[in-house]
């Protein structure tokens, strides 16, 4: 197990450090941000570029801006947002809000969606399960930003219970905070919720039927001991990693959110730093982006052998 | 050998046919037979919720071509005036039926504001007002005595609410207006009235009888207004012929001089039919710019579906092949192919849109860039689907039967192994399309992509310029979101009903 997860992960750092470069490449190809004349951090910025190597070819650029990562944490300043300012700090401060909105998210979302999924299981092929069946395809088909539409017009605007906007602030874990951010988070919400319903039915169904269950039936379990003990256990081999996945992907958000609720995260330096070719901002991003989505997908991989040691696969090599 | 080179050499006329007349075939199958495509619509038919999704998709598919056509406007005629108005349709709201007749409620207003909108109905002759919706009445204190105030909540047509404007035209326009005023009795053009006579509101084109300093109507002792048009022939800008309004001797003059044109107060409804030769009508109201929503949600589905369908078609035919050679040769090759595509899976949408865009627009145009941002990442899914079905077939025997005989590579592939997974292959595909939609939404709405000069607008462009104004005009967001909510839903649906048609042993798994 060991050894897999280690391959895993020194060939998932093979293939971030290949986009990374690819997109740095593609990145330094446009041209560099034309610096306002005059401005006393254009100055700044004129010999920042000139150490990390902007006349040079593009390997030697990259070799720089590895080894200034590597050994300073240095990801170049911004040239066009935020003139002159670090931009690893911009980014760690975009950070906090993002997650945070993510992570409520999906702490509402793992009870209710398991809880229904269990439910329609249960009640397979009667009307409760059908309702719940249907309602999740819907829900899971319209995309999140649809639902903050209603969001806002309804709960925000015609009954005034929530804010439009989230709070500006840094006080992340206050009550106000917290009201300003639920439109968000329920907008969020509503995919997350079908996701986990319809893994966990599809997969507790599945159990249900197995030869297992009826075993456990067989030997004087009630209904409710055998699903608590054998069903669900099996169930989770599959509905437990992907909501290890789904917290791994909460990190990189959703940008449309963000933008609506203009929640200042990292979704929104992404757009804005798009919108003002701010080419420093946009590359800590992409990177960023790029690792969580590599990360996701091997957490989901190398849980699934952890939770369930039938399925290590590779371990054998 | 030499045995062998003999039997070649036996001359031909020493074959004769065996069977020359008997018909060598099973016997006939008593019902008639049906094809897997037959086999699979039967199925489908039987899934009550995707033929519904099926018959919704075809709505709004013939919605997205028809919509443009049958508007009476074009994506390009955008009124400056009519800004994200609500729906409005002459005939039905004549009908009063309380829709589409261009409707907004004004809560809590005063009674300065009814005279103000019982003038632009006075004048004009178009009521403003639909309907009271509420009548408050408080007691105010008022100079030391107790006075009821009268606060209503107002049902206003928002088209006829505009009332008068100020315009400016050309001496030869002016003249054209006066004809077209002549030939259809529609009166445009309502006489000048001087700043200087109404308090000094120079602003508000909609006043023409006597205000007191805070602007609000002073009326006479029967109830009604005073007029102030003006009667300076001095200031005139232009000869007037043409119809006059009523009450009017032939004194009031119609426009005054203005650099060298003339500035005239029109109304803006008829000056409107003047301009379109037809009344204003929108069925699902105007967009931020002016547009007529039904034409541009009508013009951005259109895109939308147009461009989802070549994605796919392009995905489909790159994810085909690619996943085809994986999956036939395997080892190495199928090592190597796997780790372009993770490599290029990888990256996230956004920053593969914004790198294209910001490379190739230049050379190959917005949507081109965009295209190929789709393209580059999109044909994974495909190729994997395709791969897995591969090693599926590969290893059964009629293929080892097809290679015995000598089929090529090639021929094995795409002849003998792919139409045994075209299936799989073609309902995913039905699945792929919303998706393609959705980021495409996604990418226009947040701006990243610009497709409003090709493409006219966008589904995503139109729920961005919707959103800034989702408290005052709810309708630029209902029916782009509406669209949008209903194409999804029913693709999904569509495509799940697909793969349990074609794949019947899958029946039931959603992923």
């Amino acid at each position: 197990m060991a050894k897999y997860t280690l391959q895993r992960i020194l060939y998932m750092l093979l293939v971030f450090l290949i986009i990374t470069c690819m997109c740095f490449v593609l990145i330094r190809m446009l041209p560099p941000a034309v610096l306002p004349a005059g401005d006393p951090h254009a100055e700044i910025i004129e010999m920042r570029r000139e150490a990390m190597g902007y006349n040079k070819p593009y390997m030697v650029q990259f070799g720089i801006f590895l080894k200034n990562v590597f050994t300073k944490f240095d990801w170049g300043v911004s040239d066009q947002l935020f003139s002159g300012q670090d931009v690893a700090k911009l980014f760690a401060e975009r950070l906090p809000a993002t997650v945070i909105v993510n992570l409520y998210s999906i702490l509402f979302s793992i009870p209710l969606g398991i809880g229904l999924g269990i439910f329609a299981a249960l009640k397979k092929n009667t009307w409760v399960d059908y309702t719940i069946s249907t309602l999740t395809m819907v829900v899971i088909s319209v995309p999140s930003f649809v639902y903050a539409f209603i969001i806002q017009y309804v709960l925000s605007y015609k009954l005034g219970w929530l804010p439009f906007l989230m709070k500006s602030g840094t006080d992340w874990f206050s009550p106000e905070m917290f009201v300003s951010m639920l439109p968000a988070i329920l907008s969020l919400a509503f995919g997350v919720i079908a996701g986990f319903t319809r893994t966990t039915r599809a997969e507790l169904t599945e159990v249900l039927t197995s030869e297992f269950m009826l075993l456990a039936r067989t030997k004087g379990l009630t209904k409710a001991q055998a699903t608590i003990r054998h069903a669900l256990r099996n169930c989770f081999v599959v509905v437990v990693p992907a909501i290890i996945g789904e917290f791994v992907g909460i990190l990189a958000g959703s940008l449309i959110i963000e933008k609506i609720f203009s929640i200042p995260g990292v979704g929104r330096l992404t757009i804005d730093a798009i919108a003002a070719r701010d080419y420093p901002i946009f590359m800590v991003t992409t990177c960023f982006y790029t690792a969580i989505g590599l990360a996701a997908n091997l957490v989901v991989d190398i849980s699934y052998g952890f939770i369930d040691p039938r399925i290590r696969m590779g371990s054998k090599k | 050998m030499n045995n062998h080179n003999e039997f070649e050499r036996i001359p031909p006329e020493k074959f004769e046919f065996v069977q020359m007349d008997a018909r060598l075939h099973d016997k006939k199958l008593e019902t008639k037979s049906r094809s897997f495509f037959q086999d699979a619509m039967l199925r489908f038919r039987k899934n009550k919720s995707s033929v519904a999704a099926a018959w919704i998709l075809l709505f709004l598919v013939i919605f997205a071509i028809v919509a443009p056509l049958v508007s009476p406007y074009d994506i390009n005629d955008k009124d400056k005036l009519y800004i994200n108005y609500p729906a409005y349709v002459p005939e039905i709201a004549e009908l009063g039926w309380g829709i589409m007749d261009g409707s907004k409620i004004h809560g809590s207003q005063n009674e300065t504001s009814m005279n103000y909108w019982n003038g632009i109905a006075v004048e004009t002759g178009l009521n403003p007002v639909l309907d009271i919706v509420k009548t408050t009445t408080t007691l105010v204190k008022y100079r030391g005595q107790m006075v009821e105030r009268n606060v209503y909540d107002l049902k206003v047509n928002r088209y006829y609410e505009l009332g008068v404007v100020y315009r400016i035209f050309s001496y030869a326009e002016f003249e054209k207006i006066q004809a077209w005023q002549d030939e259809t009795g529609i009166q445009v053009i309502y006489p000048y009235v001087e700043p200087k006579d109404i308090e000094g509101i120079s602003d508000n084109p909609n006043i023409w009888y006597q205000v007191d300093s805070k602007g609000a109507a002073v009326l006479d002792d029967d109830g009604n207004f005073v007029p102030m048009y003006s009667t300076r022939s001095d200031i005139e800008g232009a000869p007037y012929h043409s119809q006059r309004i009523a009450g009017d001797d032939g004194s009031y003059i119609y426009s005054v001089k203005k650099d060298g044109a003339v500035q005239a107060r029109v109304c803006y409804y008829n000056y409107y039919q003047y301009l379109n030769g037809h009344e204003p009508s929108y069925i699902f109201g105007t967009t931020t710019l002016g547009q007529d929503l039904f034409s541009a949600v009508g013009i951005g589905a259109r895109f939308s579906l147009i461009f989802a369908i070549v994605v796919s078609i392009i995905n489909l035919g790159i994810g085909a092949i690619y996943g085809a050679i994986q999956g036939y040769y395997g080892g190495y090759v199928d090592m190597a192919m796997d780790r372009v595509a993770d490599v290029l899976s990888g990256v996230p949408f956004v920053v593969v849109a914004t790198l294209f865009q910001l490379h190739m627009s230049a050379k190959v145009g917005v949507v081109g860039a965009f295209l190929f941002a789709f393209v580059l990442t999109g044909w994974i899914g495909m190729a994997a689907l395709t791969r897995k079905q591969f090693y599926r077939f590969k290893s059964q025997e009629f293929v080892m039967a097809a290679r015995t005989l000598g089929a090529s590579d090639g021929r094995l592939m795409f002849k003998h192994i792919f139409p045994n997974a075209i299936g799989t292959i073609i309902t995913s595909c039905a699945l792929i399309i919303p998706n393609v939609i959705r980021s495409e939404t996604t990418m226009t709405y947040l701006g990243i992509v610009s497709l409003t000069d090709l493409a006219g607008t966008t589904i995503g462009t139109l729920l961005s310029q919707g959103n800034a104004a989702v408290t005052t005009a709810p309708h630029t967001l209902l029916w782009p979101s509406l669209f949008l909510g209903l194409l999804m839903i029913s693709f999904n649906l569509f495509g799940n009903g697909l793969r349990d048609a074609f794949n019947p042993t899958t029946r039931g798994e959603d992923d």
